[in-house]
């Protein structure tokens, strides 16, 4: 009895609490479009402005999204060093989003609301984007997004710096095709962007004469393969299309050797293991294998030279670099090239100023869609070697546009 | 009949890696009824060790062999000291015993990510392990044999201990009837330590053996510290046999309907089964009968 009056209490201060956070939010956003017609206004009086780093540094994804947090501080750190952005220092202001959603849109509130950030940078997984993305939009302010996603999303305060899929899974279609694997089976973790990348791999096959053999998720974390790996051998699939995430590739992996399965017998393709995640693997069981990405650190040019040589020296000679590490480096820099074409940190201005904005970035020339608000990218096919490192085994020669509705490819119409 | 077989094989070798996850928690669970949710970071600090050995000596076998028995000093201690700071306090609230240790538990994850960083680390399998035979058609991945063998090897070192020695002795009278073995002269805060210990060290040698299989990180035990507590809850607590026939039992099931069905419906089906079985014998597979009231 005194458990279930206790409960109610309980129930009751979170109700309470809860109406308060509620009251606080809606004031936070009256006083917002009061002060200003771009939402919570940006603090840009100062000598320096604030910048948002929203990154896990704690939790499951901590592993990768730490080092995305490196690659932005290096970013900030070298712009200041050359003078800041028009005459302002930027002043990065880091929060944790703890790999935990809620906490995503609470953090993306408070950069927005108390620290008065003229822009952020950060999330990798979509499901953190989905949660920030109506924080962002409430307050009309920008957020830079450095990952690979599934694509089907335009908002219009998000930048997507990372591919979407006709720069990462179509190409990757296209070269599995080009090398007569045409019997596929999918294995992926069980969420928004394996289930929507299989769905396109489904359409694409069906138009280009591919088979899809089988189809397999695995919950987000799951260690056990044994099962996945032994209907994977018994498919008769001449390849297989991973879009598994975090540490379930590892268990994935390990098994796949253990059950005698090599990259000549059976070749896997990942579009979720880069550099970072082969090292954290082990190459013993990823020697051979393909990846799928726009960015090597082994992709040759000045600018990546130079990036590789920045990072090692700020973080490491052991730390590789990475397809989402070097996109969240140039986010920052196609922001800081935004605002100086704007003139003024104001979001609107930036958005207008996007359109066209190019970069020579390590992974090649990139060039943002002011429309999709995308950035127009190389495709790169990669094989992972014995010292750890990819080297690029094919590329799509010219930089292709953004598409992330897959609006010109006819297969897809029966997707979006 | 081979994929009856290669299927039947995995059920097994998924029962081993349960049993040895789920052995230590059946000292501290379910011998002492303690709700240990830092039990999964004594496995990644088993694992941990591995890495450390293998970083520091070269030959894979050698650092493996190693790393079996200090991965059960190293996490054994670890549980100690915990039994001796916190646990024992708790003994009589153990619902801030399951709050404590899920704190400790976050605190340890920390703790090893400003030690080793957060990505995963790795360790190199001997080349003996990586390997399979084949048996009529069916292929036996040689490192889940060798993480079968040493589950039974841990089953049975339990077994012996808790059957023959004076210690044993010791923890299944506590186990039975805690103030009777104390005015009977048994000190039984150092039988709780102890069997604290033994049961800590095992979550490290059940770290050091899913280094074979799986990732080794800051959150790695969090993802089997829930499949331990099922064992230990289906097979009734304070029964190490009924663990055993569990973790076997849930392991083939789990891999037979992953194969006919997805994995996400499979462990929908198992979870379900648990629990339907659980409504038809709350107390799991086995129990203890005693006849102290508490």
């Amino acid at each position: 009895m005194s458990g279930f009056s206790m409960s109610r209490r309980g129930l009751l201060a979170g109700a309470s609490a809860f109406g308060a956070t509620a009251a606080l939010s809606a004031c936070g956003a009256k006083t917002g479009s009061a002060t200003s017609s771009s939402g919570a206004k940006a603090d840009t009086s100062g000598d320096t402005v604030k910048v948002g780093l929203l990154n896990s540094l704690s939790g499951t994804m901590a592993i990768s999204e730490v080092t995305v947090h490196n690659a932005l501080l290096l970013a900030v750190k070298e712009i200041n060093a050359a003078g800041g952005v028009l005459g302002k220092k930027l002043k990065p202001i880091s929060q944790d989003g703890a790999s935990d959603w809620p906490t995503f849109a609470e953090k993306a509130e408070a950069l927005i609301t108390d620290d008065k950030v003229v822009a952020t940078f950060g999330c990798w997984t979509s499901a953190s984007r989905k949660a920030v993305k109506p924080v962002f939009e409430r307050y009309k302010s920008l957020l830079f997004y450095p990952v690979q996603y599934e694509g089907l999303e335009q908002s219009p305060y998000i930048f997507y710096i990372g591919a979407t899929t006709n720069q990462q899974i179509v190409p990757a279609l296209d070269y599995l095709k080009k090398q007569g694997l045409t019997r596929l089976y999918l294995v992926g973790s069980d969420y928004v962007f394996p289930r929507t990348a299989n769905k396109i791999i489904k359409a694409y096959a069906e138009a280009n004469g591919m088979t899809v053999v089988g189809e397999d998720y695995a919950p987000l974390g799951s260690t056990e393969f044994s099962t996945i790996v032994n209907k994977v051998k018994d498919a008769g699939a001449d390849a297989v299309f991973n879009t598994l995430n975090g540490d379930s590739n590892v268990a994935f992996f390990k098994e796949y050797k253990s059950a005698g399965l090599t990259a000549k017998s059976l070749p896997v393709l990942s579009v979720s293991i880069a550099e970072e995640e082969v090292k954290s693997i082990g190459t013993q069981y990823l020697e051979g294998q393909l990846t799928a990405w726009n960015y090597y650190e082994t992709t040759p040019g000045a600018a990546n030279t130079e990036f590789v040589k920045a990072y090692q020296a700020a973080y490491g000679a052991d730390k590789p670099t990475s397809d989402p590490m070097e996109a969240a480096y140039i986010s920052v820099y196609l922001w800081k090239e935004m605002v100086e074409k704007a003139g003024s940190f104001d979001v609107a201005k930036v958005k207008k100023a996007s359109a066209g904005i190019e970069l020579d970035a390590p992974e090649g020339k990139v060039t943002v869609d002011g429309t999709t608000q995308h950035v127009h990218k190389t495709a790169r096919i990669g094989k992972i070697g014995s010292d750890g490192l990819i080297t690029e085994v094919w590329n799509s020669g010219n930089p292709i546009k953004p598409d992330p509705y897959l609006k010109d490819y006819d297969w897809a119409s029966a997707l979006s | 009949m081979t994929v009856i077989l290669n299927q039947s094989f995995t059920g097994i070798s998924i029962g081993a890696v349960l049993l040895l996850i789920a052995l230590g928690l059946t000292l501290t669970f379910g011998q002492m009824g303690v709700i240990n949710m830092a039990h999964g970071e004594f496995i990644m600090a088993g694992a941990y060790t591995t890495y450390v050995l293998q970083k520091d000596i070269s030959g894979a076998g050698v650092s493996l062999l190693i790393a079996l028995p200090l991965a059960f000093l190293v996490a054994g201690s670890l549980g100690a000291l915990l039994e001796w700071l916190l646990i024992r306090r708790l003994y009589t609230r153990p619902l801030d015993t399951l709050l404590v240790t899920w704190g400790v538990s976050l605190m340890l994850q920390q703790l090893a990510r400003d030690i080793f960083g957060a990505p995963n680390v790795q360790t190199h399998a001997p080349d003996l392990l990586t390997g399979n035979i084949s048996v009529g058609g069916i292929t036996l991945a040689n490192n889940r044999l060798f993480i079968l063998g040493l589950a039974l090897l841990c089953v049975l070192g339990v077994t012996l201990i808790l059957r023959l020695t004076p210690l044993g002795r010791r923890i299944r009278a506590v186990v039975q009837n805690r103030d009777l073995a104390e005015v009977s002269g048994i000190a039984t805060g150092r039988v709780d330590r102890m069997t604290f210990f033994i049961g800590s060290g095992l979550a490290g040698v059940a770290g050091v053996a899913l280094t074979l299989v799986g990732p080794i990180g800051p959150t790695m035990g969090t993802n089997y510290i829930v499949d331990a507590f099922l064992v230990v809850v289906v097979g009734g607590i304070a029964q190490l046999k009924g663990s055993v026939i569990t973790a076997f039992a849930l392991g083939v099931l789990q891999s037979v309907l992953e194969y006919s069905t997805t994995v996400s419906v499979a462990k929908v089906i198992v979870l379900v089964a648990i629990v339907a079985f659980l409504q038809w014998r709350p107390q799991g597979l086995y129990t203890l009968r005693t006849r102290s009231l508490a």
